[in-house]
């Protein structure tokens, strides 16, 4: 796939959307194209956290497995959905293992360039970590109600 | 189909404190707590009309009355379905009821969801576990004018694959070209291969067209709530979002006050309230 085509995607992504030229352009030079099978990992639970990924399709399950016991599905996510923010929180490693459910296509995101970039430029810092504050606030909401257990006998 | 032009509640009876008797036509155990139950009038010729998302009072004689959401099709007037969660001692007492026991039916009483009032747009339908029954009716009455609306979808979730509701329906919901069925469950067990996660992430990912769209919801008032507040992040206006409320409801006409909610009771004035209606309230504990 060309870098144009990745450029255009990404450009065209409401996560990115807003964002300065010059900016997209620094993103769009640290981003590849990946494809997973069913049953891939994308990354584990343990693991060094240095990039995060703009589901273009399929579906990705976030799992976190007990010793002895079938995995626990925290949450699935699809098409356009970002997965991974561990690699913008030090230590930089990952909390759950993101297992491929169907067939999927990333565009994965250089989470170690892209910090090293942050750093120098508190612009895009803050441009980035204002997009990564509503993927976490929406994370922590929905967390919040499925703790609550609301189609339980008593919610 | 003939739709009941106004939203306000319509009377069988002449009384409507009166239970009417209906026999129990059939039972069926929907979720190891849920069960649905088809209701025929035992005084021959009697039609039971009613509009989406009306409730009835079903009384268990000997136990006591509770008031229950029709969740059959508006079409079907010569019988009642109730899709009921055993939870308390009329519920417990209704689902241990068989084929052939007689119970005692007040209604229809209470608003409807407006869906005659909206040709033309997307229609999105937002249930929550048992919320699924209320809205039933709405979904069988959009299938069947189909052609009057413009996408028509249902974002439906439950606490885990087996507390889904209706499977077999769903099935044939899904294999229809004309509705999208999205459904996500808040615990996933082995061998569940769909969507984890609260069915509010599922608004984000529905193609709807918020500006023309309206959205019916129902299920736990938490629920309703969060939903409501991430439908307006979407662009949905609040005129354009109904919920369905659940109070203590024991008269079904206003009169007892039981269901009293702010101004209004939840008998009469509602269930179905359009969010803007009831978003001054909602969030209120004191209420």
């Amino acid at each position: 796939m060309s870098i144009e085509t990745l450029e255009k995607l990404l450009v065209e992504h409401p996560f990115f959307k807003g964002l300065k030229e010059e900016y997209l352009e620094l993103i769009v030079g640290c981003a590849r194209n990946v494809f997973y099978k069913p049953g891939d990992f994308i990354f584990r639970e343990g693991e060094e956290a240095n990039e995060f990924y703009i589901i273009r399709d399929g579906k990705v399950s976030l799992e976190i497995s007990p010793p002895g016991k079938q995995p626990i599905v925290i949450q699935t996510l699809e098409n356009m959905e970002v997965l991974g923010w561990s690699w913008i929180v030090p230590p930089y490693y990952w909390h759950f293992d993101a297992r491929v459910v169907e067939p999927t296509r990333v565009i994965a995101l250089d989470g170690k360039c892209l910090r090293n970039k942050c750093e120098e430029d508190h612009s895009l810092g803050y441009e980035l970590l204002k997009r990564f504050v509503v993927i976490l606030e929406q994370r922590l909401q929905a967390t919040r109600i499925q703790l609550m257990d609301l189609y339980g006998a008593t919610p | 189909m003939e739709l009941l032009r106004e939203r306000e509640a319509v009377e069988i009876i002449e009384n409507p404190m009166l239970p009417q008797l209906f026999r129990i036509r059939s039972r069926k155990q929907e979720t190891h707590d849920t069960f649905t139950i088809e209701l025929e009038p035992i005084e021959q010729g009697i039609e039971f009309k009613f509009m989406p998302g009306q409730f009835n009072m079903i009384y268990v004689f000997g136990v006591g009355e509770v008031p229950i959401s029709i969740s059959g099709d508006p079409n079907k007037t010569s019988r009642i379905t109730h899709t009921t969660r055993m939870v308390g001692t009329v519920t417990k007492a209704m689902g241990r009821l068989k084929k052939g026991d007689v119970l005692g039916i007040r209604g229809p009483f209470g608003s409807s969801w407006p869906v005659d009032k909206y040709e033309g747009y997307d229609v999105v339908i937002v249930a929550g576990g048992i919320g699924l029954a209320p809205l039933r009716p709405a979904i069988y009455y959009i299938l069947s004018n189909r052609d009057k609306y413009n996408r028509a979808i249902l974002l439906y979730g439950a606490r885990t694959p087996e507390d889904i509701l209706y499977k077999s329906e769903i099935e044939k919901w899904k294999s229809r070209f004309d509705f999208e069925v999205y459904i996500t469950v808040d615990r996933g067990t082995s061998g569940w291969k769909g969507n984890v996660g609260v069915v509010t992430t599922l608004i984000s990912r529905a193609p709807f067209t918020s500006e023309n769209a309206v959205v019916f919801v129902c299920g736990p008032e938490i629920m309703m709530r969060f939903t409501a507040l991430e439908l307006i992040k979407r662009g949905v206006s609040e005129n354009n979002i109904f919920i369905s409320m659940e109070r203590n409801m024991k008269c079904g006409i206003g009169l007892c006050g039981h269901c009293q909610f702010g101004p209004v009771f939840i008998c009469k004035d509602g269930p179905v309230f359009s969010y803007s209606q009831v978003k001054h309230l909602i969030f209120k504990r004191e209420i």
